[in-house]
């Protein structure tokens, strides 16, 4: 080995640095700090990666901890309440017209039926609930916190879309034109906004363009092709029938050459638009869903929503009825933007004109999200919990606990104490050392063929889980518990047994206990792991959708890292919220894990 | 019924000891404490009744069920297995009292109506019956137990004997579990290959495992052959690898040679943190994070990313297993010992040099094996692809640069595994059996790798030991 080392030449006589010399320990040096910062880079991109993900998390998960509610006088109408069959009111439309009741302007038979929407369907059962719970209520008018859609909450975490407001200077005057409104203002305040239009417009030229010359190298390639497609043709003579290869080719590629031309015109003529209206700052323009949405607020809250604009007037529809017409002093009115397009968020202008009203009412509350913890899985992601999760998890941690516990320190005890060095006990060693980096799925096929289909044990059941998990934390068990009675020193069962204790008596009476800090260490890192898996879960059943909190070891359950796999499929973006917010509480639980493991380590660690 | 064992227990456990004492009072020397004889009575006791507990409820069980169907006329008679389950369902719908209401009743045939009246009959006599019995052996054995005691008895031998053996069962559970993986793995593949010949499982280009709903149409059978999730696990495999291998082991290199003390005690429980975080987690932030900027980044430069893309899901997967590569090199290079290093130094050579030449020369076996137990997680590692790295097989072809195209979705082996598994099966079905068969292969190669990688570890800490 040592003849690897670099040699350093030896030298007669005196010794000398040369030029060459220096130069040479100068790069040797850089190579040496080179090699450290490696080193150190290598770390910092773990440190910087968890650091992401860890804020990534926090960032997404965070709005799932928060609900808003809106508070709503509910008119608990005797004549749709039956007070003898209260559950079969109809509690539908009492909720729908409470809210109905804030927006006396609303009066088209499509808004009315959207804005219930704007509530959860919880908000209907919880009216239910109360007045089942409270039968003298029926008749009263009584005001009650209800839940907000899952987009409604979104949109008041700010998650939808941008608000910004657009500062203004001068008065505007309101005047009813036929099929809207149209104001104009005395300061430039429009032309702001029609800038900000048209930088939008030039942005979806650009990218327009790039598409186009997409095309354009597409359109080129055909065009190369389509000699060599012709001349093939040419070679198989005049009497080759139209289904031969070489004429097929020709027609596929003139197809294609025809569809992409016309594409081609099509975005041409778009961005010869978008061009002209970019060129002509002045020029009016419509706003459609695609691009960012902007308001006019008035006051006794009227809004109009613009849907036309010029240099210095806007046209558009009232969202909340305007009040009067004529002028309005600056100061009285005010302009936002929803900078996403309406087009690209799942709350449309109505829905957000609605939320704001009743924001700036103050009748919106927020607060935590305590059903989150409270409730089951659910369909609707405002009131998705983990509660079932978090009860399946413990469910299952308890039977992998009480299973792997017991059996991991026996055999802890029976290999480091008891076992004749032979065949069998090395074999044993082998076996879980291989066993400890089985990839756990595989664990699930075992539960599914043994535990399922040959002892035919219930399905999804948190029973057959901790079987599973037992058998997958056994290994680490049992090496962090040889591990722990290996650091016994000898002394101590050489006392024991010198007292004239029988061997099991040193081992259970004096070295067990000793190393029991250890063993505890080790089962806790060991049960951390099995909170944390789910492939094995998968293979079980254990991913069915399962509302219920498990009430039993044999109920149909789910553990939270299935429940994080299952949200995390779901399209919604408040889904998403909850999945991160899932993982944030599975996080917490497996870092409160490894704190009672190190405390243990720390607390009772001894140094012999 | 556990009560029932747990109160006996006790109770035989003191009865046992108070005999004990009385002997110690008594003349002559008592052999041994009286404790022991506490407990050689309650395990006396223990053992049979637990025996009792675990086999009771699996032969009434079967014994209920076949009166059960006795009863039922001649037209409800299930027909086989499948038919047998659903009316043993419905039966213990009946038993159970649920349905109360007459309407809830009414939907059930008279017969069967009488036949979960037998079967909450039986079982409630079956109940008192295990109890009954239960009380019985445990007074009994009890009984038996308590006539050995003596004042020569060797309580304390015979306890030892059966704690030993205890022990002992508990050890062998870890080898039991292996020959369970073996066999479930091995019969099911077996099954398959019966219908499925080997060579086109192994070599065959095409997987699409879905069967189709009628027999008589035509591909019902599917196409089984596995070449396109090789080719998708190893190239996820390679991608983490190629993140994890550098990462870890210049982490390793760093925490073993350079970093201070204070660096260490900093960097190690960082590592720590991102070694416990949970597979799952990892493929949440692969699929809902890293994907979308890999499909950004690559739009940028007009490339085409998928969605789901092998480069997604191996990175994230690199990124998971840097601390596993890390802790495992650390302790290897840690095992060197340092009068080479002293011997390097002393040459004049630099500290990184003496890592390069000495250091890592020395510890390459290790290294190696290192790398094949991250080879082998990444293989197994299921969740981050799952949720990554898409479902799809994709087309194999002799055009190398599309095949091991990195941008593309790709699918594994585990991927399969767990979608072919996950949701209700038919467990005759080759689609369910397949999943089996890849199993096979998974269990295998990694066990290899790990005997292997192991073995190579052992040898290596001998050599400086």
């Amino acid at each position: 080995m040592t003849d690897m080392a670099n040699p350093v030449p030896a030298r007669a006589g005196r010794p000398q640095t040369t030029v060459i010399d220096a130069a040479r320990l100068k790069k040797r040096y850089r190579a040496e700090a080179r090699f450290r910062w490696y080193g150190i880079a290598a770390i910092g991109f773990a440190c910087g990666f968890l650091v992401l993900l860890l804020s990534d998390i926090l960032l997404k998960g965070l709005p799932a901890f928060e609900a808003n509610t809106v508070t709503l006088d509910v008119m608990l109408d005797d004549s749709k309440i039956d007070a003898d069959a209260i559950s079969k009111g109809n509690f539908n439309s009492i909720v729908n017209n409470a809210i109905r009741a804030q927006f006396p302007g609303v009066t088209s038979r499509s808004d009315r039926r959207a804005l219930p929407k704007l509530l959860s369907f919880d908000a209907v059962d919880k009216v239910r609930r109360e007045v089942i719970a409270n039968p003298s209520l029926i008749g009263t008018t009584r005001s009650f916190d209800l839940k907000l859609s899952d987009e409604a909450d979104l949109f008041l975490l700010g998650m939808s879309t941008d608000e910004f407001d657009i500062p203004v200077t001068g008065s505007v005057s309101i005047e009813q034109i036929e099929d809207g409104f149209r104001l104009t203002s005395s300061g430039n305040d429009f032309a702001g906004v029609l800038a900000r239009v048209k930088q939008r417009l030039e942005t979806r030229r650009d990218r327009l363009s790039l598409d186009a010359s997409k095309l354009e190298r597409v359109r080129d390639r055909l065009a190369a092709e389509m000699p060599v497609a012709e001349a093939a043709v040419a070679e198989a003579g005049p009497e080759a029938t139209d289904t031969h290869p070489a004429k097929r080719r020709l027609a596929k590629l003139q197809a294609d050459t025809s569809s992409v031309a016309a594409a081609l015109a099509r975005l041409k003529a778009q961005t010869d638009e978008l061009s002209d209206s970019i060129n002509n700052p002045t020029r009016a323009e419509t706003l459609t869903s695609a691009l960012p949405s902007y308001f006019v607020r008035l006051p006794e809250k009227g809004v109009v929503k613009i849907a036309g604009i010029g240099s210095d007037y806007i046209t558009g529809q009232a969202y909340m009825p305007v009040a009067a017409t004529g002028a309005v002093a600056a100061g009285n009115w005010s302009l936002v933007e929803y900078s996403q397009p309406e087009a690209d968020r799942r709350i449309n202008d109505r829905e957000i004109i609605w939320l704001t009203s009743l924001r700036d009412a103050g009748m919106v509350k927020s607060g935590f999200n305590w059903p989150f913890f409270q409730r089951g899985d659910s369909r609707e992601a405002e009131v998705a919990g983990v509660l079932g999760g978090m009860v399946g998890s413990a469910l299952t941690l308890l039977v992998t606990l009480l299973l792997s516990l017991p059996i991991g320190v026996a055999a802890a005890i029976y290999l480091e104490e008891f076992a004749p060095r032979n065949r069998l006990t090395q074999l044993i060693e082998v076996n879980i050392n291989n066993l400890a980096a089985v990839p756990s799925i595989v664990f699930g096929l075992l539960g599914l063929a043994v535990f399922l289909n040959f002892f035919g044990l219930p399905r999804s059941s948190a029973m057959v889980g901790g079987m599973v998990l037992a058998l997958m934390t056994l290994p680490t068990i049992i090496i962090a518990s040889r591990a722990a009675l290996r650091a016994v020193p000898p002394s101590i069962r050489e006392g024991a047994l010198g007292v004239g204790a029988s061997h099991q008596q040193a081992v259970f009476h004096h070295v067990l206990p000793l190393a029991m800090p250890g063993i505890l260490t080790g089962t806790i890192i060991g049960m951390a792991q099995a909170l944390g898996e789910t492939a094995p879960l998968l293979m079980i059943g254990m991913v069915a959708f399962i509302v219920d909190v498990p009430g039993g070891f044999s109920d149909a359950a789910t553990v939270l890292p299935v429940q994080i796999f299952l949200w995390s499929d779901l399209p919604e973006a408040a889904f998403q919220a909850k999945t991160a917010g899932a993982i944030m509480v599975l996080l917490g639980f497996l870092f409160l894990m490894n704190a009672v493991a190190v405390v243990l380590r720390k607390q009772f660690e001894r140094r012999w | 019924m556990l009560v029932l064992v747990a109160v006996l227990v006790v109770l035989a456990f003191f009865y046992g000891k108070s005999r004990g004492s009385a002997f110690g009072t008594g003349e002559g020397k008592l052999h041994s404490l009286p404790y022991y004889h506490g407990y050689f009575v309650a395990l006396m006791v223990a053992i049979p009744l637990l025996i009792l507990t675990v086999l009771w409820p699996a032969l009434s069980a079967f014994y209920i069920e076949s009166q059960t169907l006795a009863v039922l006329p001649a037209d409800l008679q299930p027909a086989n297995g499948l038919a047998r389950d659903a009316v043993m369902r419905d039966i213990r719908l009946l038993a159970s009292g649920v349905l109360s209401d007459p309407d809830g009743l009414s939907a059930y045939p008279q017969g069967m109506r009488a036949a979960g009246a037998v079967f909450a009959k039986l079982q409630s006599a079956s109940g008192w019956l295990q109890i009954t019995i239960g009380l019985l052996v445990g007074v009994g054995s009890a009984m038996l137990a308590s006539r050995k005691l003596s004042t020569r008895f060797r309580a304390r031998n015979s306890v030892e004997r059966i704690f030993l053996a205890v022990l002992i069962i508990c050890s062998a559970v870890a080898i039991l579990t292996t020959v369970g993986i073996v066999f479930s793995v091995i019969f099911e593949t077996l099954r398959f290959f019966a219908k499925v010949p080997v060579t086109e499982f192994l070599f065959g280009t095409q997987w699409s495992p879905q069967t189709a709903l009628r027999v008589d149409q035509v591909g019902s059978s599917g196409a089984f052959g596995a070449v396109p999730l090789f080719i998708g696990t190893t190239l996820v495999m390679l991608i983490a690898m190629c993140v994890a291998g550098p990462i870890g082991l210049f982490a390793a290199i760093y925490m073993a040679e350079y970093a201070s003390p204070r660096a260490r005690s900093i960097a190690k429980p960082i590592l720590e943190v991102l070694a416990g975080i949970p597979t799952v987690v990892f493929g949440f932030f692969a699929a809902l994070s890293v994907a979308p900027v890999m499909r950004r980044w690559g739009e940028s430069v007009g490339l085409e990313v998928a969605s789901e893309s092998a480069l997604a899901a191996g990175i994230v997967m690199g990124v998971m297993i840097i601390p596993f590569m890390s802790s495992l090199s650390d302790d290897v290079i840690n095992a060197v010992p340092q009068s080479l290093r002293d011997g390097s130094y002393a040459m004049g050579a630099t500290r990184s040099e003496t890592v390069k030449r000495v250091v890592l020369p020395a510890a390459l076996p290790g290294i190696v094996s290192a790398f094949m137990l991250s080879v082998s997680r990444a293989v197994g590692e299921t969740m981050i692809v799952v949720m990554a790295a898409g479902l799809a097989a994709h087309a194999v072809s002799w055009d190398l640069i599309e095949t091991f195209n990195p941008l593309q979705a790709v699918t594994t082996v585990t991927v399969q595994i767990a979608t072919l598994l996950v949701g209700d099966q038919e467990f005759e079905s080759s689609k369910t059996l397949s999943a089996f068969a890849l199993g096979f292969v998974l269990f295998f190669f990694t066990l290899i790798l790990n005997m292997i990688a192991l073995r190579v570890v052992a040898r290596f800490k001998e050599q400086y030991d």
